[in-house]
C-alpha cells in the first residue's frame, strides 16, 4: 500500500534531516502501540447512553516502533543546549547536568502520589527554600510557583495583599522600560496600572525620574537587576530607598540572578519580594518551553502572605501548614513542580557556594569576552563592561542589514541565534547570553561566524536576507500562519 | 510615504476625512508600514460612542499590535466589515482602507487635528 | 568543576583579550557597599556518587504501597517509550521555539499535541499547555470574564477544592463575584440550584466532570440549558482518560474545556510538573491564553510549523496580554503527545473501559463492608464511608501497604467521614480483594 505524505514525501531529502509526515498521515487502522493490563473483572452494566461519547476520539493508530521513529526524527530537527552554543539572551541556556535527570526519576520521587506524607521530599523542598533564601538574602521562600511569570504573579499578589492588610490600597506599579513583558502582564492581573519608567542615557534607572513618579498611590517598583541590557543597576539601593520612603515595596525580577551569585544579594539592599527562575540560574532543563519553576522569596514582613500551604519543620518532622489566615491562597495544585525542584536541589548540592560563585564569574567573563571580540564590527548598546549578557544594535550594520538576517544566517554556521529585538529600548537589538557552560573554543567559533556574517553583509546582503539555507526548513511564511490560522491537522 | 493633503491626522497615526457632520477614519501609510503585514483588524459596532483618544479598535501584524484611537468624539454610523475580512488591503492602500465613520459630536475638536504639513513633520521626526 | 569548562589558562587568555587582569574587575560595576561580605552559607559540595546516594536516601523515605489515591493526580501505567523520547537532549535542552527553522521538532510535536487534545475534547483549538489543571481553570475563568465582560462566576461545589482556591487567588483583583452551587444526593451539581443562581450577569458556569467526588455530571443536559445563556460553560476535568468513554466537553456544548493532563503519560512526581490543558472554540481564539503552533509553508513552499497568533501574548501585548504566561509545560505536552500516539483511538477506549470495570468491581465489594453514599454514576473514583474514623482506616490500609485514598473531611455535606478512592488499570483484582479484606477486618 502506498501513502502520500503530502508536500514533504521524500525521506532522506537532506542528509540525515529526514522528512517526517505527521502522526495522522502515518496512521493505519488496526496498528497498536499499547499493551494494557489484562481484564480480570467482569464487564459492569453499561452507563446511560446520554453520558457516553458518540464516536471514539480520533487519535492516530501506530505501532510503538513507528511512534518511536517518528519522534526520534522530530528530535533531529531541533537544536538544544547539548547541540551547541545557545546564547539566547535573558534565557540562561546553561548545561543541564545528566545526574539530575537520573535522580529526579527515582521511583521514590517520580511515582509518589501528592496526597501522601513524603518526609524525604518535604525535607528536600524545605532545604531548597533555605538555600534559595541564603543565595538571594531573603527571609522565607515558597517553591509553589510553576514558572518565572507565575512567581512574578505570586509576588505581585503578595504586594497587593500586604497593602490591603494595611488599609492602604494602592493602584499603580512602576516598571522600567527595559523590563520583561511578563512584568506588566503580571501587574495587570493584580489590577495595577502600569507606570513606565524611562531609563537614562546609560540604560539605568534614573533616581530623579523615579522620585518624580513615586507617590503614595504606587504599590511597588518592579526591578530586573542586572537589567535586560546586561547592566548592573548601580543606583538600585537609592531606588529602593525612594520607593520605601513613600510606603512602596520593591519587587525584584530574579531572571538574571546567574550574574551575581556570591557577589551581591538583592535582599541586602532593598528587595522585599523576589522570584527565582530555577530553569535559568539553577540549571533545570528548559524542556522546549518548560516546565520550569519560579520560587518566590520574601522578607519577614511579607511572610504571612505567602501562598498556602507552607512547609514547616517540627523537631525532625516536616509537615504542610495550611493554617495561614493572611495567605494570598493557592497559586496552583499541590506543592509545586517537584520534579524541577529536585534537579535544582541536586545542582546546588553539587556546586556548593564556591561553585555557584564561579559559575557567575565565568558567565560574566564569557559575555565580556564576546563583547570585546565583536564590538569593533557590531555596535554595543552601552559601551561599558556588561554582566552576564551583552546587547548589540543593528545601527550601522553594512547595507542596513536588519538584525533578523544576521540571526537567521547564524543558523547556517551551526549556532542557535541570540535573542533579537529585545529589549525594546534598543533599535534592532541582539542580546547575547553565552552562560558559563561554553568553553572559549565555542565562543571563538561563534565570534568567527559573526565576523564572517558581517563581511557577507558588506558583500552580499541578499545572501543574508534569504538565510538560513542549511536547516530542515527555510524561512517561514509567518504572515500566512497568522492570517489563516491552521492550528490542528485535518481529519484523515 | 504618502500623506494626502485633504486629510487630517493624529499623533497616533490615524487619518480622518471630514465631510460635513461625518468623519471617516483609518490608519496612515506610515502606520501600516511600521506595523508590517497586517493580519487582523477588530472594529467597533455601529451605534457605539467614543471620545477623542479612546481606543476604538485593534490592528495586528505578526509581531506587533496597536490600538486604533478615535481622532474625534462621536457615534459610529458605519463600519467597514469588508476590511476586517481582508485586513491586508490596509498595507496596499492605507487611505482607501477606511475603518469607521462617525457622526461628529463636537466640530471644534477637528481644529486640534494636524494638517498634512504638520503630520509630515511629525513623521520625519519619529523616523530619526 | 566538571560543569565549568574553563582552565586557568583559558581564563588568563580571555582576561588578556578583554584587557584586564582579574575576574573581579568585571564586577566593579557593582558598587562596593552592595557587595556581599564573605561567602554564601551553603553545604559543602558533593561528588556525583555521594549525591546519587544522598538522593536515593531521600527517595527511599517514600511511603510504600499500592496506590488507590486519586483526587486530581492519577497512577496510570506509563509506557517505557515515552521517557526514551522525552530524554532526547534535542527536546529537553531546547527552549521555546522562537526560531522555527531549528525547532521544527518541538513545533510539529506540539501541533500534533494540539490536534489530539482537540479530538479528545471535541473542541476546535487547544493551546500548547498551561502549568496545571488548577491554574488552567483559573485562566479559563479570567478568559470567560474577558469575553463576556461580566463578573459573576458560578462554581460547582464538586469542583476540585484546590482549583476553587486557585481561581479565587487569580480572579480576586479582576472583581469576580463567586457563587457556589451545592451538590445533591447523587453527588452531582444541583441543577435546580444552578438554574436559580444563573442570571444575565453571569460570565461563567464552572463544572467538573467526572467531578471531585468521582461522579459523572449530566453535562449534555447542562450544556443544552446553558446554550440559551450568555454565560460561558467552562467544563473542567482532572481525569482526561474518562473521555475515552464519556461524552467530551465540546459535544455537550462547553465553550472552554480545561484541566489536568497528568494522566496522559506523566509521572505523579508528588504533584508536579503536570500538564495544564485549555481548549476552546475558534471564535474565542484571540481571547485565549498561552502559546499556539500553526501550520504554514517555508520559502520553498514546504510544509512547516511556527508559533502564531502571538500578539495575544505578554512579550508583545504586555499589560493587555491575555495572560502573563511565558514558560509553559512544553515537555509534558510532548510526553502527552507520545502517550496519545501510542494509545491510539482503540487503546484509549479499552483503557477507559478497564478503569471503569475495575472501579465497579471494587465498589461492589466495598459495599459489603461500608456505605457508598452517592448514587450518581462514576468512572474510576468513588466516595465511601467507613464504619470507623477515616484516618484510622487509611492508617490500617497503609500498614497493609496500601495508599488507600484521600480523606474528604467534609468536601460536601454528609461527607464528614468519607474516603475518595481511585481504581486504575494498575490495581489488580487480587489487590482490590485484599484492600477490602483489610477494611472488613477492622
Amino acid at each position: 500500500m502506498s501513502k502520500s505524505y503530502g508536500p514533504c514525501d521524500t525521506p532522506g531529502a537532506r542528509g540525515l534531516a529526514l522528512c517526517e509526515p505527521t502522526l495522522f498521515e502515518r496512521s493505519t487502522p488496526g496498528r497498536v502501540g499499547y499493551s494494557l493490563p489484562r481484564v480480570d473483572v467482569n464487564e459492569p452494566p453499561p452507563l446511560p447512553a446520554e453520558l457516553l461519547r458518540d464516536e471514539p476520539a480520533a487519535w492516530p493508530e501506530l505501532s510503538e516502533v513507528e511512534v518511536v521513529r517518528h519522534f526520534t526524527r522530530l528530535s533531529q530537527y531541533n537544536y538544544g543546549v547539548d547541540s551547541g552554543l545557545y546564547p539566547l539572551g535573558s534565557c540562561t541556556m546553561k548545561y543541564n547536568p545528566k545526574i539530575n535527570e537520573d535522580v529526579c526519576r527515582l521511583a521514590g520521587f517520580a511515582d509518589v502520589h501528592p496526597a501522601v506524607a513524603h518526609q524525604g521530599l518535604l525535607r528536600l523542598i524545605y532545604e531548597l527554600e533555605q538555600f534559595l533564601a541564603e543565595i538571594a538574602g531573603m527571609d522565607a521562600v515558597t517553591c509553589q510557583p510553576a514558572a518565572g511569570a507565575h512567581g512574578e504573579l505570586t509576588g505581585m499578589l503578595i504586594i497587593r495583599a500586604y497593602h490591603a492588610s494595611r488599609n492602604d490600597p494602592r493602584s499603580k506599579v512602576i516598571i522600567p522600560d527595559t523590563a520583561h513583558g511578563t512584568n506588566p502582564a503580571s501587574a495587570a492581573i493584580c489590577n495595577y496600572q502600569v507606570v513606565p519608567l524611562k531609563s537614562n542615557e546609560q540604560g539605568l534607572i534614573d533616581p530623579d525620574a523615579l522620585a518624580a513618579v513615586m507617590d503614595e498611590s504606587v504599590a511597588a517598583i518592579m526591578i530586573t537587576n542586572p537589567n535586560t541590557l546586561g547592566l548592573f543597576e548601580e543606583n538600585v539601593d537609592r531606588a529602593a530607598h525612594i520607593v520605601h520612603e513613600r510606603g512602596g515595596l520593591v519587587y525584584y525580577d530574579g531572571a538574571n540572578l546567574n550574574a551575581i551569585m556570591g557577589y551581591t544579594r538583592p535582599g541586602d539592599f532593598g528587595a522585599d519580594v523576589l522570584h527565582f527562575n530555577l530553569h535559568k540560574t539553577f540549571s533545570t532543563p528548559h524542556g522546549g518551553g518548560g516546565p520550569g519553576a519560579g520560587p518566590v522569596g520574601v522578607k519577614k514582613h511579607l511572610e504571612p502572605f505567602l501562598p498556602r500551604p507552607v512547609i514547616r519543620k517540627k523537631g525532625r518532622q516536616y509537615a504542610l501548614d495550611f493554617d495561614r489566615p493572611q495567605s494570598i491562597g493557592r497559586m496552583r495544585s499541590w506543592c509545586g513542580n517537584v520534579g524541577v525542584l529536585i534537579r535544582a536541589y541536586a545542582y546546588i548540592r553539587e556546586m556548593g557556594a564556591a561553585g555557584l560563585k564561579r559559575s557567575s564569574e565565568l558567565a560574566v567573563l564569557n559575555a565580556n569576552y564576546l563583547r570585546v571580540m565583536l564590538q569593533d564590527l557590531y555596535k554595543v548598546a552601552q559601551d561599558r563592561p556588561c554582566m552576564h549578557e551583552v546587547v548589540f544594535t543593528e545601527k550601522g550594520l553594512p547595507n542596513d542589514v536588519p538584525m533578523l538576517d544576521v540571526a537567521k544566517r547564524l543558523m547556517d554556521y551551526g549556532f542557535h541565534p541570540p535573542t533579537i529585538y529585545f529589549p525594546l529600548v534598543v533599535k534592532g537589538a541582539m542580546m547575547i547570553e553565552p552562560t558559563e557552560s561554553f568553553e572559549p573554543e565555542s565562543l571563538d567559533a561563534f565570534i568567527t561566524a559573526m565576523r564572517d556574517i558581517y563581511r557577507e553583509a558588506q558583500e552580499n546582503p541578499a545572501l543574508l536576507h534569504h538565510a538560513p539555507y542549511n536547516t530542515v526548513v527555510r524561512r517561514l511564511d509567518e504572515v500566512r500562519a497568522a492570517r489563516n490560522p491552521k492550528l490542528t491537522a485535518d481529519m484523515e | 510615504m504618502k500623506i494626502p493633503a485633504d486629510l487630517r491626522y493624529t499623533k497616533d497615526h490615524e487619518w480622518a476625512k471630514i465631510d460635513g457632520g461625518t468623519a471617516t477614519f483609518g490608519i496612515t501609510d506610515y502606520a501600516q508600514d511600521a506595523l508590517g503585514d497586517i493580519v487582523f483588524l477588530e472594529l467597533p459596532t455601529v451605534g457605539a460612542s467614543f471620545k477623542a483618544g479612546d481606543a476604538l479598535g485593534v490592528v495586528e501584524s505578526v509581531k506587533a499590535v496597536s490600538d486604533i484611537f478615535a481622532p474625534l468624539s462621536g457615534e459610529v454610523t458605519a463600519v467597514n466589515e469588508e476590511l476586517t475580512k481582508a485586513p491586508e488591503t490596509i498595507n496596499t492602500d492605507a487611505y482607501a482602507a477606511w475603518m469607521v465613520k462617525i457622526k461628529i459630536a463636537d466640530p471644534n475638536e477637528a481644529k486640534a487635528l494636524m494638517d498634512a504639513a504638520a503630520y509630515k513633520k511629525l513623521v520625519a521626526e519619529v523616523a530619526k | 568543576m566538571r560543569y565549568l569548562p574553563h582552565t586557568d589558562g583559558d581564563i588568563v587568555r580571555m582576561l588578556t583579550a578583554i584587557g584586564i587582569s582579574s575576574i573581579d574587575e568585571l564586577f566593579t560595576t557593582i558598587p562596593e557597599p552592595l557587595r556581599m561580605q564573605g561567602d554564601l552559607n551553603l553545604p559543602e559540595p558533593m561528588d556525583e556518587a555521594y549525591l546519587r546516594r544522598h538522593m536515593s536516601d531521600l527517595a527511599d523515605q517514600a511511603p510504600a504501597g499500592s496506590c488507590f489515591a486519586g483526587g486530581g493526580a492519577y497512577r496510570h501505567y506509563i509506557p517505557a517509550a515515552i521517557d526514551h523520547i522525552v530524554r532526547r537532549n534535542e527536546f529537553y535542552t531546547a527552549y521555546t521555539p522562537y526560531q522555527p527553522e531549528i525547532s521544527q521538532g518541538t513545533l510539529q510535536a506540539i501541533f500534533e499535541f494540539q490536534t489530539m487534545i482537540t479530538r479528545l475534547l471535541a473542541l476546535d483549538v487547544a493551546n500548547a499547555s498551561m502549568y496545571d489543571g488548577a491554574s488552567a481553570t483559573a485562566e479559563a475563568v479570567l478568559m470567560a470574564m474577558r469575553t463576556t465582560k461580566l463578573k459573576r462566576v458560578l462554581l460547582s461545589a464538586a469542583l476540585h477544592p484546590q482549583y476553587q482556591e486557585t481561581i479565587a487567588t487569580y480572579a480576586k483583583w479582576a472583581g469576580a463575584e463567586f457563587v457556589t452551587v451545592p451538590v445533591n444526593a447523587e453527588g452531582r451539581t444541583d441543577f435546580a440550584a444552578l438554574k436559580k443562581a444563573l442570571n444575565n450577569q453571569t460570565a461563567a458556569v464552572v463544572v467538573q466532570s467526572p467531578n471531585y467526588l468521582g461522579v459523572i455530571e449530566d453535562t449534555r443536559v447542562l450544556g443544552r440549558f446553558l446554550a440559551r445563556h450568555k454565560a460561558k460553560f467552562v467544563h473542567v476535568f482532572t481525569e482526561p482518560l474518562a473521555f475515552g468513554k464519556l461524552v467530551p466537553p465540546g459535544a455537550c456544548g462547553a465553550d472552554i474545556a480545561c484541566g489536568e493532563g497528568q494522566s496522559l503519560g506523566i509521572p505523579l512526581s508528588f504533584g508536579g510538573p503536570g500538564l495544564g490543558i485549555l481548549a476552546t472554540r475558534l471564535v474565542d481564539v484571540r481571547q485565549m491564553p498561552g502559546r499556539l503552533v500553526g501550520e504554514t509553508v517555508d520559502a520553498e513552499g514546504k510544509r512547516a510549523f511556527c508559533l502564531t497568533l502571538s500578539t495575544r501574548e505578554q512579550h508583545i501585548r504586555r499589560e493587555k496580554a491575555t495572560s502573563n504566561i511565558c514558560t509553559n509545560h512544553g515537555l509534558m505536552a510532548l510526553s502527552a503527545a507520545v502517550y496519545m500516539a501510542l494509545m491510539g483511538r482503540e487503546g484509549l477506549f479499552q483503557l477507559a473501559k478497564l478503569n471503569r470495570a475495575k472501579t465497579e468491581y471494587m465498589k461492589s465489594k466495598l459495599a459489603e463492608v461500608a456505605e457508598l453514599p452517592l448514587t450518581g454514576p462514576t468512572f474510576n473514583e468513588f466516595v465511601w464511608k467507613p464504619r470507623q474514623p477515616a484516618e484510622e482506616v487509611l492508617q490500617a490500609l497503609a500498614k497493609a501497604k496500601f495508599i488507600g485514598g484521600v480523606a474528604l473531611n467534609g468536601a460536601a455535606p454528609g461527607l464528614e467521614n468519607a474516603i475518595l478512592t481511585c481504581v486504575t488499570e494498575l490495581c489488580s483484582r487480587k489487590e482490590i480483594d485484599r484492600y477490602v479484606e483489610v477494611v472488613r477486618a477492622l
